[in-house]
């Protein structure tokens, strides 16, 4: 247990040290927060009550899903690519000596990042639009925790996702192209492009019942207190596909190891 | 001949090329996904039908696309000086800006301008225009003046990082935020942003006022409505400004002896 915790802070320490990045990429995500703001006014000036939200739940998703997109690794993150890349050099066979569960590992890696991002990345535009606009922020203790949660469910399975997409390199010879086509769908899926709620028909219910929902809107909606079927079944939802992805993860790693140590590694 | 180098290891994987292309396109795609999602509920934004919406973002992601494609290498400046290889480049009997260009040329992101192509021969089909020679001639030339206005905020940002050489994502919030804001109807975002992007950076000009006059529309702020016609000539004074900062830039450089 403390292998793991040490590597999470190490890892939250690394990314600390990407200030002037970090300082950019937050002024980026604050630009693009105002363009969608302006959007979805013209949006939900024409009609109110969108999805079941009304403006100031639309503005509030802008800033916050900004602001989410690092931590949760929306488009990726670093270290899961540099797990993939480990996979596809072959360095992974270090990885696989420790006397440690590769899977446990890197996701203490992600969690130290998701850690220091949420912080930085997520604060700083969340702050701006609250300055400048009026957002809706959770009224009770309860709320906020439940807030805390969510995220860290989100991270979670964004993380299972990304290492099962990591872990590819094992099988398919350039898994770059999976790593694409996850991004893909991780930008439609997740509420990136536009929130979950306003696809309309079955494209929307499709939508909502995927993993990558769980990562970004559902973890919103629960700040927004606006999930359908209310808070609990929204995290029982996030719960869902965690294990689901554990137990993928697991059976990857188990025989992504196997693989290795046949093939004389 | 740098650029023909980087095109032929592209190709040498051509499976893998092509899964990265199609990706490419896919995901500068799902931009226009959203927009089409947000018609299912609307039938006009910002007074613009979604035929009229597709032709506004077509313009501006293939403006961008190959903006991209052509001087999107040059933000790469911050890193090539940091780890020396700019001065390597100094010393070879090419210009730095040339050299620049061709550092890591990526065939693959014709991604986003065969997208954007594919949106564009929808919504010229979609939409009724009243063509004249004029407009004809202002869409194809605008396409061409919107990418190089995108390729000079490229440049201007690259020269930024004779300064501040970390400052790469800098210009991320004006070329992918421009290109993001320009594919929405600027009147939406209320006349200071318009005056913002119309007379400061002009990103206006890029694809939202060739596109009103193609449409026949008037423009905001009371200007006339053959400013669209103006987007070559903005483009033009773009070139000067972003070459006398990459010269500024570089003289600086050589002055403080890297």
């Amino acid at each position: 247990m403390d292998v793991y915790w040490a590597v999470a802070v190490r890892s939250f320490r690394r990314f600390a040290t990407y200030r002037i990045a970090t300082l950019s990429g937050a002024f980026t995500n604050t630009v693009f927060g105002f363009i969608f703001c302006g959007v979805y006014l013209t949006l939900w000036e024409q009609r109110p009550g969108l999805g079941g939200y009304d403006v100031s739940d639309a503005l509030t998703f802008v800033w916050l899903q900004q602001g989410l997109l690092m931590p949760i690794g929306i488009f990726g993150a670093s270290t899961t690519v540099e797990l993939g890349e480990r996979v596809r050099s072959g360095e992974i066979a270090v990885d696989l000596y420790r006397p440690t569960h590769l899977m446990i590992w890197w996701m203490s890696v992600d969690a130290g990042r998701a850690a220091f991002q949420l912080i930085a990345r997520g604060g700083l535009p969340l702050l701006v639009g609250a300055l400048v606009f009026d957002l809706n922020f959770p009224s009770s203790v309860l709320q906020w925790l439940a807030v805390v949660v969510a995220l860290t469910f989100g991270v979670l399975v964004s993380f299972g996702i990304r290492y099962l997409v990591a872990l590819s390199g094992f099988w398919i010879n350039d898994s770059r192209g999976l790593e694409q086509l996850a991004l893909v769908l991780s930008l439609f899926f997740s509420g990136t492009i536009l929130p979950l709620v306003v696809f309309p028909g079955w494209i929307g219910e499709v939508a909502r019942a995927t993993p990558w929902a769980a990562t970004l809107q559902v973890p919103i909606d629960v700040w927004l207190g606006r999930n359908p079927g209310g808070i609990g079944s929204a995290l029982v939802f996030q719960l869902g596909w965690l294990v689901v992805l554990v137990l993928a993860g697991r059976l990857a790693t188990v025989l992504a190891t196997r693989r290795v140590v046949i093939h004389g590694g | 001949m740098l650029v023909t180098m980087w095109i032929r290891s592209s190709l040498a994987y051509p499976a893998s090329f092509v899964m990265m292309l199609v990706a490419s396109a896919l995901i500068t795609g799902t931009d226009f996904v959203a927009v089409l999602l947000i018609f299912s509920h609307i039938s006009s934004f910002g007074g613009f039908t979604l035929g009229e919406m597709a032709l506004l973002y077509a313009t501006a992601s293939m403006a961008l696309g190959v903006a991209d494609l052509i001087t999107g290498s040059v933000e790469r400046l911050g890193q090539r000086i940091r780890t020396g290889e700019f001065d390597v480049w100094l010393i070879r009997p090419v210009p730095a800006f040339l050299q620049a260009i061709a550092d890591n040329f990526a065939l693959r992101r014709l991604g986003r301008p065969v997208q954007a192509l594919l949106v564009l021969v929808i919504a010229l089909r979609a939409v009724e225009i009243d063509w004249t020679v004029a407009k004809g001639i202002l869409l194809v030339v605008s396409l061409i003046s919107g990418a190089t206005i995108f390729g000079t905020i490229f440049v201007l940002g690259a020269a930024f990082q004779f300064i501040s050489i970390d400052s790469a994502e800098l210009t991320n919030s004006f070329t992918y935020g421009g290109q993001f804001l320009t594919q929405y109807p600027l009147s939406i975002f209320g006349k200071d942003i318009v005056r913002a992007v119309t007379f400061v950076v002009p990103l206006a000009f890029v694809n939202y006022y060739p596109v009103l006059y193609v449409l026949g529309k008037p423009a905001p702020l009371g200007l006339p409505s053959w400013i669209g016609l103006l987007a070559p000539v903005v483009a033009v004074a773009m070139i000067a400004v972003a070459s006398l900062a990459w010269r500024g830039g570089l003289r600086r450089y050589r002055s403080t002896g890297s």
